[in-house]
């Protein structure tokens, strides 16, 4: 058996059944003997690639496979990787390299991919001899899974993969420096529970790290047991239902007035599985500043990072849950909640993107309801407004570029979520700007007959450098309008309906017929270019300052 | 506040771009970085002193922790360890200053371990109290060229610094 039959079987061993990929000279090898039990996406660039797979992961909850050549192949996919490392996403990132016998000798399509994607990656390897493949292999495939899930690459020389393989290599995972069981937290525990008991303003802080431990509904127990409103990062949207009586929506940059209005007045923050971003908190030393912060992360290293831990833990966000509701006594607090709930909901007048998003809520509600919807985003105004405005219900409904904030994300992602979730209905919200960042991959949706739906929010410009321009540059515009093509002709020319919304009062009928297409669909939305998104803490400022309405000369 | 970490790493390519690159990435500052095999050629030490406030330093050991090539990290408290360095000197030695330099280089355990026409090249040994003092009294001759190899340490009595799930030496991996 050759190195390259040694990775499909290692691939296939651990339940993979889809690939994201792209190939070229070095990767031929391993395209070569590729078996026919694993699906193989062909994407239309490797940056879609990576994408794909972190799309995959996350609608899934399973290890998303991307391939590539070696040299630009490879490099493309950087950020691809890195959106999957800030954002924590399995990803596994094969490469074809250059022989070892090339290796060092800038050979054609050669580049050094293990130092590029160190720094973007859990961790990386480059095989140098065939017979360390299958364990590296496991490795990855481990690494990429466990504890903070994340992405992880395998460097394959071209020479490693055409290698004859003895049977029985050792292929058992060594990794002597990887601690998954921590020392133990129960003391740390026991400080929480007593803090939470004694608390009369607590709030809950829920990040992206829940969904992976699937501790989801010991939240909720939890904050039903004793009464502690929720408040979610952009990465922990749909881990407490939106229409939960204690939820309060999201905090940070564009946050909901009352979770950011909580934060700050809460006496006790139970941060779990958040890693404090600084569009989360806003001023860090300004963040919460009369908690006292009980920060759970599976990562140590989180713990103290951004924000200062009084009780930091270390541990399986599920676990830990589990042991502070058994602890934590039962308890009602009418005059917190009350306080929380008397907090404004949201500013006054809406503009077109979001009548958008909400036509978009309404027409997909029993859909978002059931779980069966995956709502996709890309980054700018659009992201803003579906994470402001769509009320989500279930963990995994929500992909979208977090930490990275990595444009062109969206279409990509909505492969790799439909590819994997061929029974849900998947909806792309994008701006133009975005959505030309990888328009190739409309090809990819009709090839791979994915039944992708999308909605663009058409502002003829890149809305959200335009807004800080307008809001926090005197109003000078540079660099920010976009000639964008005709959409619906460019959608038909690669083989998808598309529809064109003027009227906002049409939207919700539009919606309805972009929704019951059998295939893909682009619905186009034009919005005036000045929409906002509202509110906004500009940036270095507390979350409590929020600018809840701007017109034309509020400059400060 | 300046603190000696001793890691125990995996002798594998790569290892020490990743240290580099998490202390270049985070922009912590690293005074000194030694490195070398153990007893077990699988395993190598790295002494690496860093400066910084409390926070900073937590942040260099749990960051340091994390990479999946580091096995252990241990923080050597200068009481309770043996701290050494190794420098070599290329001094100044006009015909009537060698003597001097001689004697200077005798009272710290030094070593001369090269002459030359106008320069002696000296060797010394300890920890960086002592080798700052001489290269003061040094400094007086001229110093053409120092050379450093950053402390290494190693924890003083019984404690042994990289035990526990790791045998190092036995090929045993984890307990």
């Amino acid at each position: 058996m050759i190195g390259a039959e040694v990775l499909w079987n290692c691939l296939r061993q651990a339940g993979v059944e889809v690939i994201f990929g792209y190939p070229g000279g070095a990767v031929m090898p391993v395209y070569d003997v590729l078996p026919a039990s694993i699906r193989h996406v062909l994407v239309r660039h490797e940056q879609a690639a990576a994408m794909a797979a972190d799309g995959y992961a996350r609608a899934t909850g399973r290890l998303g496979v991307c391939i590539a050549t070696s040299g630009p192949g490879a490099l493309n996919l950087l950020c691809g990787l890195a959106n999957a490392f800030l954002d924590s996403v399995p990803v596994l990132a094969i490469t074809g390299q250059v022989s070892t016998t090339l290796l060092g000798r800038d050979a054609f399509q050669e580049t050094d991919v293990f130092g590029a994607t160190m720094s973007v990656t859990k961790h990386n390897y480059l095989v140098s001899r065939a017979h360390d493949l299958p364990r590296v292999l496991n490795e990855a495939i481990y690494l990429a899974q466990t504890g903070r899930k994340g992405p992880v690459l395998v460097d394959l020389p071209r020479d490693v993969a055409q290698a004859e393989l003895p049977p029985g290599v050792d292929s058992a995972p060594r990794l002597p420096g990887y601690k998954l069981q921590r020392e133990d937290n129960s003391a740390q525990v026991h400080r929480a529970a007593e803090a939470l008991a004694a608390a009369s303003r607590p709030l809950l802080l829920v990040g992206g790290g829940i969904k992976w431990a699937r501790a989801g509904p010991l939240v909720l127990e939890l904050a039903e047991k004793a009464e502690l409103p929720v408040a979610s990062t952009l990465m922990g949207l749909g881990t407490v239902p939106a229409d939960h009586p204690l939820y309060l929506g999201m905090i940070g940059m564009h946050g909901a007035v009352a979770a950011n209005r909580a934060v700050q007045e809460c006496d006790l923050l139970l941060a779990l599985g958040v890693r404090f971003s600084d569009r989360t908190t806003g001023k860090r030393e300004a963040f919460a500043p009369r908690a006292l912060l009980i920060h759970v992360d599976v990562d140590a290293a989180e713990l103290g990072k951004n924000v200062p831990a009084d009780i930091p833990i270390v541990g399986d966000v599920g676990c830990v849950l589990r042991s502070l509701s058994s602890l934590v006594p039962e308890r009602r607090r009418p005059e917190w909640l009350a306080r929380v709930c008397s907090f404004p909901v949201a500013p006054g007048r809406q503009g077109v993107g979001v009548r958008a998003v909400r036509a978009l809520a309404r027409a997909t509600a029993d859909l978002a309801r059931r779980g069966d919807l995956i709502l996709v985003t890309d980054v700018g105004q659009h992201q803003m407004w579906v994470a402001q405005h769509y009320p989500f219900y279930h963990p995994r409904t929500l992909l979208t570029s977090g930490g990275l904030g990595a444009m062109g994300y969206g279409l990509p992602a909505a492969v790799g979520a439909q590819v994997g979730c061929p029974d849900k209905t998947v909806v792309l919200v994008t701006g133009d700007g975005s959505l030309q960042m990888n328009l190739q991959e409309l090809a990819t949706i009709v090839q791979e007959k994915l039944p992708i739906k999308i909605l663009l929010l058409d502002n003829r410009s890149l809305g959200m450098v335009r807004q800080w321009q307008e809001m926090f540059f005197q109003g000078n515009l540079k660099a920010v309008f976009l000639r964008g093509p005709d959409w619906t002709t460019i959608a038909a020319a690669y083989g998808i309906k598309a529809w064109r919304c003027t009227d906002p009062a049409d939207l919700e009928d539009a919606l309805d017929q972009l929704l019951s297409e059998h295939g893909p669909g682009l619905l186009h939305c034009p919005v005036p270019a000045e929409e906002k998104v509202l509110p906004m803490v500009p940036v270095g400022e507390p979350l409590d300052r929020m600018i809840l309405s701007w017109r034309r000369g509020d400059e400060p | 506040m300046r603190r000696i970490f001793s890691v125990l790493v995996e002798n594998q390519p790569g290892v020490l771009a990743r240290v580099a690159g998490l202390f270049a990435r985070r922009r912590f500052n690293i005074e000194s970085l030694a490195v070398g095999a153990t007893q077990d050629p699988s395993f190598s030490c790295m002494t690496i002193v860093v400066d910084g406030d409390e926070g900073v330093l937590q942040q260099v050991q749990k960051h340091l922790d994390r990479l999946i090539n580091v096995v252990r990290v241990s923080v050597l408290e200068e009481s309770g360890a043996i701290c050494r360095e190794l420098a070599l000197v290329r001094v100044n030695a006009a015909g009537t200053q060698r003597t001097s330099i001689i004697q200077v280089v005798n009272v710290f355990k030094g070593k001369i371990v090269d002459v030359a026409p106008g320069s002696l090249v000296v060797e010394i040994t300890g920890d960086r109290d002592k080798i700052s003092a001489l290269l003061d009294l040094l400094g007086e001759f001229g110093i053409q060229e120092l050379v450093r190899t950053g402390e290494i340490a190693i924890a003083r009595g019984r404690q042994v610094v990289n035990e526990g799930g790791i045998c190092i030496g036995q090929g045993a991996v984890r307990t």
